[in-house]
C-alpha cells in the first residue's frame, strides 16, 4: 500500500489500487514498460476526476511510475426505459424516460471505475 | 507503441472481498445495512435511539467507523448490543477488508442484523461495496435541501433516505418537501422516513429494518 501523508481522500486509495494492478500486469507482460494508463470514470462512481489527477501525480512522483501518463475518460449517466426501450443521457439527474414518461428507468452507464487500457513502450 | 486492453475494475480487490462477505451473509441469512451521511447529520444518535427502543431479544450487532476515537462505540454499547469501533486512522471510508477483519471474532450464526455506520462523508463511502444488502443515506434538516443534487451518487445508490432532526424544522430555514423532491429527482424510487431524536419516525424505521430482515430470512431480499 502506497501512502502519501496529507492526501487522505479516497482518490488516493484508488490510485494505489490502479498501480497495484499495473504492477501485476507488468509482471504478466514480462516487465514491459507502460507509458500511459487509461481509466474510465463514471459520474456515479463517487470519484472526483481532479482529485484523482492530483492524487495520481502525488503517488507516482519519485517512483518507477513517474513517467506514466494518465488518461481519463469520463462517462455520463445513461438510462434505459424498461417500457419503451429508449436509451438516453440523464441530464441534470432527471431519470424519467423523455419519450414515454416512465419514472423507473434503469442505469446502464455512469457507474464505471475501470482501468480501460495501458500503452506499452516499444 | 501498442495498447493492451485491460477492462478491469479499479477496486477489484475490494469487490472480490465484498462478494465473499456477501456470500457469507447470504448463507447465514444476515441483513446488512450500510449507513452513510455527512458528519454531524445524526447517524450515531439515530442508532442510539434505535437500539434503546429495539427489542433486546433481536440479534443485532454494529460496526461503527471513524477516523479516530472509540467515542461512538462507547455511546452505542450502552444499549447492550455488541458494538465494535473501526478506527480508519485517516481513511475517509470503510472498505470490505476492514469489515472482514472486525467481524472475525463474531460467529456469523450469532446475529441476524449487521448495521454498519460508515465514516461521516457523503462522497467516498459510496464507491466501496461492503457486501451489504442496502445503503441508507441520512440527510439532516440542518444541512441544505440541495444535498441530493450536489452529491447524487450516494442518493442514487441508497434504498432509503432518513430525513433526521425533523423536530428542528420550525427553527431552521429548511423545506422538507424540497429536500424530498430533490432526493426523488436523482432517485425516483427512494424510500423516505422522517426521524428525530425525540422519537419521531423511530418505530417506522425499526419496522422498516424488521421487514427487510424478514425478507432476508424468507429469501425474498437477496443482495446482488
Amino acid at each position: 500500500m502506497r501512502f502519501v501523508p496529507g492526501v487522505l481522500m479516497h482518490e488516493l486509495s484508488i490510485v494505489s489500487s490502479v498501480l497495484d494492478q499495473l504492477d501485476e500486469l507488468k509482471k504478466q507482460h514480462g516487465g514491459a514498460r507502460f507509458s500511459k494508463v487509461g481509466l474510465r470514470v463514471g459520474e456515479l462512481s463517487g470519484v472526483d476526476v481532479d482529485c484523482l489527477r492530483f492524487g495520481f501525480e502525488c503517488v507516482v512522483k519519485d517512483t518507477d511510475w513517474e513517467t506514466l501518463a494518465l488518461e481519463i475518460e469520463q462517462v455520463s449517466r445513461r438510462q434505459r426505459c424498461p417500457q419503451c426501450n429508449a436509451e438516453f443521457k440523464a441530464e441534470n439527474w432527471a431519470t424519467a424516460c423523455p419519450l414515454c414518461g416512465e419514472a423507473a428507468t434503469i442505469t446502464i452507464a455512469g457507474e464505471e471505475l475501470q482501468i480501460a487500457f495501458v500503452e506499452v513502450e516499444e | 507503441m501498442s495498447q493492451i486492453t485491460v477492462e478491469k475494475k479499479v477496486l477489484n480487490e475490494n469487490q472480490k472481498l465484498a462478494a465473499e462477505l456477501r456470500e457469507k451473509f447470504r448463507e447465514h441469512k444476515i441483513l446488512v445495512v450500510n449507513i452513510i451521511s455527512s458528519p454531524g447529520s445524526g447517524k450515531t444518535t439515530l442508532l442510539e435511539r434505535t437500539l434503546e427502543r429495539w427489542d433486546k431479544s433481536k440479534r443485532v450487532v454494529l460496526l461503527t467507523g471513524d477516523l479516530q476515537t472509540e467515542n461512538d462505540a462507547d455511546r452505542l454499547a450502552k444499549a447492550g448490543f455488541p458494538v465494535k469501533q473501526i478506527i480508519t486512522g485517516g481513511t475517509c471510508h470503510l472498505d470490505a477488508k476492514m469489515i472482514e477483519k472486525h467481524l472475525a471474532d463474531w460467529p456469523l450464526d450469532s446475529f441476524d442484523v449487521l448495521i454498519i455506520e460508515n465514516v461521516g462523508n457523503l462522497v467516498c463511502p459510496s464507491s466501496y461495496d461492503l457486501g451489504e444488502h442496502l445503503k441508507i443515506v441520512i440527510l439532516s434538516v440542518t444541512e441544505g435541501e440541495d444535498k441530493p443534487l450536489k452529491y447524487p451518487s450516494i442518493f442514487v445508490k441508497s434504498e432509503l433516505m432518513i430525513l433526521s432532526k425533523v423536530d428542528l424544522l420550525p427553527y431552521v430555514p429548511f423545506s422538507a418537501e424540497l429536500a424530498k423532491s430533490n432526493a426523488r429527482t436523482v432517485h425516483p424510487g427512494i424510500e423516505i422516513i422522517e426521524t428525530s431524536s425525540k422519537g419521531d419516525g423511530l418505530d417506522q424505521w425499526i419496522k422498516w429494518l424488521e421487514d427487510k430482515l424478514a425478507a432476508v430470512k424468507s429469501g425474498e431480499l437477496v443482495s446482488a
